[in-house]
């Protein structure tokens, strides 16, 4: 998160179509002359905010797979279930509730009729 | 009475301690920080993690928000530079002047840089704060070669800063060996072993003497011994001195050696002024450690606030990492104190000492040494903090042959400390008991034990359960925090209430969201009463990982593949299928230790390509991925075998068909084996059936992995229709009532009236309940479909099979590298660094 501070932008991620309630897909954010970077994005339809984006990466288990996790909620937060070691991410927040100390990248993300904008 | 203002200079962890304990008192107190840094308190013990990857940031106790929350007025990057004992003022760099009437100082220290000719070049670099970090950052871009002066506990993480940065690491002792104030010399030794075999190399008995410029970016060390070592950087870890000089310029007592000289009451000379943390020196002594300094921190609050605390010194025993390498030290290392015993078990071929120090009674535990296993080390800090009497064979504490024998909770002292990050003891515990506190939760919530370090957390957890068990409360056993039930009581309430998905059962008999405890566990009941496809709409989302994909996660998040193989019988068709598909899609192969073939590395979007293959060719899916019946293993039985007397591969065969895909509260495993010899290995099995001349003697609740349990013998020649007959029974009665992951072990273990009353169902229906468990399992049977095979025919369960949803492109978190002819997961020093792009 250091270097050169850019203007966040809105980015055509994927269609609301490709999502699966109640659960995450990896959605890949390309952009020119950035790295590539994998998404999850939970559609939690009941939700206020309905849809989540995380960082895909679980700094825990030091693989991609956040968005093949499990959701819910704990103690009042939503998070996701790493599927690696079970630590779990405030969905909003990014925070881990295992270890205040780790968290992962949280995006702003929303519908455009149906497509799934993000804002990085 | 008017608002008592405290002024605290210093703003490192004892100093954001000590604000944050006051604060929350209950006293009219306006509290302001002044910190020189320019940031807000932060972790200095866990320093080097940023080197592996952490932010900066990441190590902030607090935030400025937080502060003002707790009506704490902060000034930041402005160190106060004069003290005013008569006016009863300190003035900052900015000139900013502040009233008290109470100072803390809290300054801390500053790292110790021995007086060498040249230790003053631009390349020679401290280590203690995030400034000091980024300093070593850039120093390090293009070296080669970091030397760390100082061969003690802060020097050892320097070190570990320096390797994670890439350089070629050298660490510089002026004693005889590493950590010389807590190890002994043999330990010191040990530890020196394990750290060059990290790759650090470790000089000790050197006296730099100069430090020389060669060109523009190396330097030369000079040692009084006339050798010398060429380095890219330096950096100074020998210890700490003191931040005084505040003191000293408004003539308050401190040592000649430094520090400002403080009663246990943590007050100065000038009883308006404390004094914390490491720029404290008590009973001639500075502690470098923040545990006592938060001793400290707490002692001067409950002063101010008119408590009696007192600061008595603290214990330097210490348990830590270094490098990988678990290190630990109690009390009298040294073995100073007059007639003290040492018990020491060296063993070199584990990298591992291990040393107790006894008194000459051979009754107290003094102190002790440990390196590379520290697994003993809070059992003999209790027995050392607690006088407790040592058994009649010492030595047996640090033994590996006797176990490690676990001081029981409750043989422990109120006095005793549990934890000693926060310094609780089994007397805050019971107190909180008593006040109410019904659960674990609740006791760490209110005491905060076991929040820090987390080491206590087996004694506290069984301490809490003695203790609340000894007040008759019934322990909570909710499977989690949404469903107030057991697993048997959701399978019941299930299974009378025909509810068929998550949702129902939430609506019916808990509350919220739930999670990936509840979810799973569901989704199993579920499947052992109705048996829907996995991937049904309204079940994929509380499938774990491995059951929404239909393989096995791995720790890349790559996937493997098992099919199934019944009895471990397979043609050479269909083996050359197998060898086909791995060759094709280039997966790792492994024959497992069930008789079948274990495909990695296999991505997402590969899986449906692969099954379509393995089921054109006939496979189906082996469940490996499932709380499920996994394999029935065989020998090859009287078919081929001079010694069989039945045909076991035929039976396995029969059985592993039969109970493929039922799923149960955790895996099932079962073997046949043709005759007595049991090559199968049955009786290490959930049910296993071994042959005997007039049928099969059925055994059950055998487990191998971490607890081994011998399977217990439950009936004797038994034809094939009973075998089968009773199988069924006691699987269903298993799958209605175990507890969540409880493999049948532990279930039988735990069956009130255990083997016998298990009889009494299975064979004799005491409960009446028989055909109805047979019933089920008919259901379960006829409903049985290849998971994989339905899937591959529907368009909308094969979408979830993607990478990702909108891109083709490659994952560039997944690498391999070649081994032995196959690929396997990069280590984390082989990947591109790709984690940075996700961080």
């Amino acid at each position: 998160m250091t270097g050169v501070e850019t203007k966040p932008n809105w980015y055509r991620l994927c269609y609301v179509d490709d999502l699966v309630p109640q659960s995450g897909v990896c959605a890949l954010l390309e952009r020119a002359g950035e790295e590539d970077q994998q998404i999850a994005v939970f559609y939690l339809p009941e939700e206020r905010e309905q849809l989540f984006a995380l960082g895909n990466y679980d700094p825990v288990g030091k693989a991609f797979v956040l968005s093949r996790g499990i959701v819910g909620d704990l103690q009042g937060h939503l998070v996701v279930a790493s599927p690696l070691y079970k630590q779990h991410f405030d969905l909003r927040t990014g925070r881990c509730l295992e270890d205040q100390s780790i968290s992962v990248p949280v995006y702003q993300v929303r519908l455009a009729d149906d497509r799934v904008e993000i804002c990085a | 009475m008017s608002v008592l203002k405290v002024v605290v200079v210093g703003n490192g962890m004892v100093g954001h301690h000590f604000v944050t304990t006051l604060a929350k008192k209950d006293l009219d107190v306006e509290i302001i920080v002044l910190g020189e840094e320019p940031r807000i308190a932060y972790d200095r013990v866990h320093l080097s993690e940023v080197f592996a990857g952490r932010e900066a940031s990441d190590l902030a106790l607090a935030s400025l928000d937080t502060y003002a929350e707790l009506g704490i007025t902060t000034r930041l990057g402005d160190p106060v530079v004069s003290l005013d004992r008569e006016t009863k003022v300190v003035v900052t760099q900015s000139g900013a002047r502040f009233n008290y009437d109470m100072l803390v100082l809290a300054t801390g220290s500053y790292p110790f840089v021995p007086q060498v000719p040249g230790a003053d070049h631009p390349r020679c670099l401290e280590y203690r704060t995030i400034e000091d970090l980024e300093a070593i950052k850039s120093a390090a871009l293009g070296s080669k070669r970091g030397v760390v002066v100082g061969g003690g506990l802060l020097g050892l993480e320097c070190a570990n800063a320096l390797q994670n940065l890439g350089l070629d690491t050298h660490v510089v002792e002026f004693a005889p060996g590493l950590m010389s104030v807590q190890l002994d010399a043999p330990g010191s030794q040990q530890l020196r072993t394990r750290i060059e075999g990290l790759g650090i190399t470790v000089h000790t008995s050197k006296n730099t003497t100069n430090i020389k410029s060669v060109g523009s970016k190396s330097l030369r060390m000079e040692f009084a011994d006339d050798s010398s070592l060429n380095t890219d950087l330096i950096v100074f870890s020998a210890g700490i001195r003191p931040r005084d000089e505040l003191a000293k310029a408004s003539d308050l007592v401190t040592g000649e050696r430094g520090g400002i000289v403080i009663n246990e009451h943590c007050i100065t000379s000038d009883p308006s002024i404390y004094a914390i943390g490491e720029c404290a020196l008590h009973e001639g002594r500075v502690y470098g450690l923040v545990a006592p300094g938060y001793r400290m921190a707490e002692t001067a609050a409950d002063r101010i606030a008119g408590g009696s605390a007192c600061f008595t010194g603290a214990d330097m025993s210490t348990k830590l990492k270094l490098l990988g390498v678990d290190v630990g030290s109690i009390g009298d290392a040294h073995a100073q104190t007059v007639g003290a015993q040492v018990c020491a078990l060296s063993d070199e071929q584990a990298g591992t000492y291990k040393k107790i120090v006894i008194s000459s009674d051979g009754k107290k535990l003094l102190g002790a040494v440990l390196i590379g296993d520290c697994d003993n080390y809070d059992t003999l800090l209790q027995y050392q903090q607690n006088d407790i009497a040592l058994p009649d064979t010492p030595v047996s504490l640090i033994t590996p042959a006797s176990g490690t024998p676990l001081l029981a909770a409750n043989a422990l002292p109120k006095t005793a400390t549990i934890c000693s990050c926060h310094n609780v003891t089994k007397g805050c515990i019971i107190d909180a008991i008593e006040a109410g506190c019904g659960s674990l939760a609740d006791v760490k919530a209110n005491t905060a034990a076991s929040t820090g370090c987390g080491g206590c957390a087996t004694m506290l957890k069984s301490l809490v359960d003695d203790e609340l068990a000894a007040r008759g409360v019934v322990i909570d056993k909710s499977i989690c925090e949404h469903f107030p039930h057991t697993r048997q009581e959701l399978f019941h309430i299930a299974k009378i209430n025909s509810l068929q998905s998550f949702e129902d059962m939430i609506t019916h008999a808990g509350t919220g969201k739930g999670c990936d405890i509840c979810k799973p566990a569901i989704a199993s009941i579920m499947a052992s009463l109705w048996n829907d496809h996995i991937l049904k709409p309204s079940l994929v989302s509380q499938q774990d990982t491995n059951d929404t994909f239909m393989a096995n996660m791995q720790k890349d998040g790559t996937y493997s593949v098992v099919p199934r193989i019944p009895g471990g019988e397979i043609t050479p068709e269909k083996l050359i299928v197998l060898g086909e598909v791995g060759k094709k899609y280039d997966l790792y192969t492994k024959i497992t230790g069930a008789q079948r073939v274990d495909l990695f590395g296999a991505q997402l979007h590969q899986l449906p390509d692969i099954w379509r293959e393995l089921t054109d060719a006939g496979f189906e899916t082996g469940h490996a991925y499932g709380k499920a019946l996994r394999t029935v293993k065989s020998c090859v039985g009287s078919t081929w075998c001079r010694y069989g007397v039945q045909d076991s591969v035929g039976m396995a065969i029969l059985i592993e068909s039969r109970y493929k895909g039922l799923r149960a509260p955790h895996k099932i495993k079962s073997a046949v084996s043709g005759c007595t010899r049991e090559c199968a290995e049955a009786q290490s099995k959930d049910f296993g059936v071994i042959a005997t001349e007039n049928g099969w003697n059925l055994y059950v609740g055998g487990n191998g992995g971490m607890r081994p349990r011998h399977a217990d013998l439950f009936a004797t020649d038994l034809d094939d229709a009973t075998l089968i007959r009773y199988i069924d029974r006691y699987l269903m009665f298993y799958v209605r009532t175990a507890d969540r992951l409880q493999r049948t072990s532990t279930w039988l273990d735990s069956l009130e009236g255990g083997l016998d009353y298990l009889k009494e169902v299975v064979i004799d229906d005491s409960l009446g309940i028989a055909a109805e468990l047979e019933e089920q399992m008919s259901h379960l049977v006829n409903t049985y479909q290849c998971e994989w095979k339905t899937a591959l025919g529907d368009p909308e369960m094969l979408k979830r099979f993607r990478r990702f949803v909108n891109s083709d492109g490659n994952d560039k978190g997944v690498q391999f590298v070649r081994e032995r002819g196959q690929k396997r997961p990069a280590r984390d020093d082989e990947r591109d660094d790709v984690i940075a792009v996700a961080s």
